[in-house]
């Protein structure tokens, strides 16, 4: 089995952003940025189907600018086989980044293509379903576990009322939620291993894509921050308060 | 042109989130039509007639959609898009699995978690786990969107409108349904409780969360959690409040033992009082607290069941 694992390259997530003073978007220079959370997610699943047996190649695919390079290496050195950027400095998105995934799919054939529930900047959740879409395959989002049976996944999938579970025909798409896995950080033998993996840069052009933006973004702005109110002594006054201050017990 | 409005819902009755999101349906300001797709869901189509607004109500009944997958689900919305510019769904983990395959399917943009309509093209939504607003203009003719139903007013009732039975579309039979654990309670569900009492890490297990069931039980609350206790392993999965868990609104939300991560003050943050008892006087959830309490949870949370009485 082949499996293309789609990463992105975002601000990291212990980094407390700042939006731009003339609202134009969120500071990106000179701040650290990773690999999304939930894409490590899906890279660790694919590299443990592969320790498995089940898998025999990964794809680290990334979409972005020159530096979304680093973001390969980093799921190369975790174990990704090889890596495929496709390179953009625009903001590309969901839509269109699925239809430039789609394109590499058809040229590498996968049988699974494993992706984050959501990248944690823009917080669409949208690509692996549209992708899913694009390509008429069956989809298995916010998976908690991924088991394959006779050529048939078997995925547990985090529902509002609890966990669903449904079987897919390959190939298939799964995008990742927080408890199917806890990724591995890279041994040092493997990042210098990694530096030696091929990665393979193209533009949306190559692939016989245009990106169009039909979503125009207006601003980008704070949201409005909440005022800390008083500290109470003691239960009693807490309960006073909230039946006699505020009405709400 | 008329907004299609695709209804959350479990067969039986319609989700609160229904309501919110016909409110921000006709801020776009056009007429809306609701969806009912399941199995055995006339009470749906029923109770969805009676929403303030409403136009008229679809009906398609057909096992391929008792569990709302989202492949036949995309494909039956997709089967009767012409007749609308707008498709908008409560941004529950249902929609969010079927919506970006329909706007995939029509070739448009989707726009989600909207919390404000500026105009009828126009949007505001979190990102960056709400540390950010995002306004954007959708410039397709077809617009998706998902809506965050804790922004806007639950929609009035109406006299019944008429019932109209669409075709199933056929089933691309990709996915099928195997089971389902669905976490049984007595207690109201997190997104449409008045009251939500949540534990975090520092209530240190599973079994302690009784201590908040018990206040939860006298004040007709539902119980949370923060991810650290989801991810500790004391309670499921579905308690989980924030950025990736649930967004909640309530009247009063009670934070025992909760540090106040960015990710679950971005899920509760909407809260009309909150309140927040934690032993650390320094813990950043008393920075978005109304009433603050610094205290041994394990001291102050059976004072507070015998103070409720």
């Amino acid at each position: 089995m082949k499996i293309i694992v789609p990463i992105k390259r975002v601000v990291d997530y212990n980094v407390k952003i700042r939006v731009k003073s003339d609202q134009t978007g969120v500071e990106l220079d000179n701040v650290k940025m990773s690999m999304n959370p939930f894409d490590e997610i899906a890279v660790e699943e694919a590299i443990r189907l592969k320790e498995a047996g089940t898998a025999e190649e990964i794809i680290a695919l990334s979409i972005g600018p020159q530096q979304a390079q680093e973001t390969i290496r980093t799921a190369l050195a975790m174990g990704a086989d090889r890596g495929i950027l496709i390179k953009s400095d625009q903001n590309v998105s969901p839509l269109n980044v699925a239809k430039i995934i789609k394109a590499v799919a058809e040229e590498e054939n996968p049988d699974l293509i494993i992706l984050g529930k959501q990248a944690i900047d823009d917080d669409s959740n949208q690509t692996g379903q549209m992708l899913s879409a694009l390509l008429g395959w069956s989809q298995g989002t916010f998976a908690s576990e991924v088991k394959l049976e006779n050529d048939k996944l078997l995925v547990t999938r985090e529902v509002d009322g609890g966990l669903q579970t449904i079987k897919l025909s390959m190939p298939s798409i799964v995008t990742t939620d927080l408890r199917l896995n806890e990724p591995r950080y890279a041994s040092l033998p493997n990042i210098m291993k990694a530096k030696k993996k091929e990665i393979t840069e193209k533009n949306p052009e190559d692939l016989n894509i245009s990106i169009e933006q039909n979503l125009e973004i207006i601003k980008v702005s704070e949201p409005t921050q909440r005022e800390a109110g008083v500290k109470v002594e003691t239960v009693d006054e807490l309960v006073d308060k909230l039946k006699n201050e505020v009405g709400v017990i | 042109m008329t907004t299609l409005l695709i209804a959350e819902h479990d067969n039986n009755s319609i989700g609160d989130s229904v309501r919110k999101a016909i409110t921000a349906a006709h801020e776009i300001g056009e007429q809306v039509d609701i969806l009912v797709a399941g199995k055995d869901c006339n009470s749906v189509a029923e109770e969805a007639a009676k929403i303030s607004g409403v136009n008229k109500v679809l009906i398609c009944d057909n096992d391929i959609y008792a569990k709302h997958l989202a492949e036949p689900y995309a494909d039956l919305i997709v089967s009767i898009s012409s007749n609308y510019n707008t498709f908008i769904a409560p941004a529950t983990t249902t929609s969010k699995n079927f919506m970006p395959r329909v706007a995939a399917l029509l070739d448009v943009p989707q726009v989600s978690d909207i919390t404000s309509v500026i105009d009828n093209q126009t949007f505001e939504h979190p990102i960056y786990a709400g540390n950010a607003i995002e306004t954007v203009k959708l410039l397709a003719e077809k617009k998706v969107i998902t809506v965050r139903a804790t922004a806007f007013q639950a929609a009035e009732g109406q006299e019944a409108v008429d019932i109209e039975v669409v075709d199933s579309a056929s089933s691309p039979e990709l996915s099928e349904y195997i089971s389902e654990e669905l976490t049984e309670s007595d207690r109201p569900e997190l997104t449409s409780a008045k009251i939500i009492i949540s534990g975090g890490r520092g209530m240190q297990s599973g079994d302690n969360f009784v201590l908040l069931e018990a206040i939860a039980d006298k004040l007709g609350a539902a119980v949370g959690a923060s991810r650290a206790a989801v991810d500790a392993g004391f309670v499921p999965n579905d308690y989980q409040v924030g950025q990736t868990g649930k967004v909640v609104a309530p009247e009063l939300y009670i934070a025992v033992g909760i540090s106040g991560a960015i990710q679950h003050l971005a899920g509760m943050k909407d809260s009309k009082i909150i309140v927040a008892i934690n032993k650390d006087e320094e813990a950043p959830i008393f920075q978005v607290a109304d009433y603050g309490l610094v205290a041994d949870l394990f001291k102050a949370i059976p004072e507070l069941e015998t103070a409720l009485g």
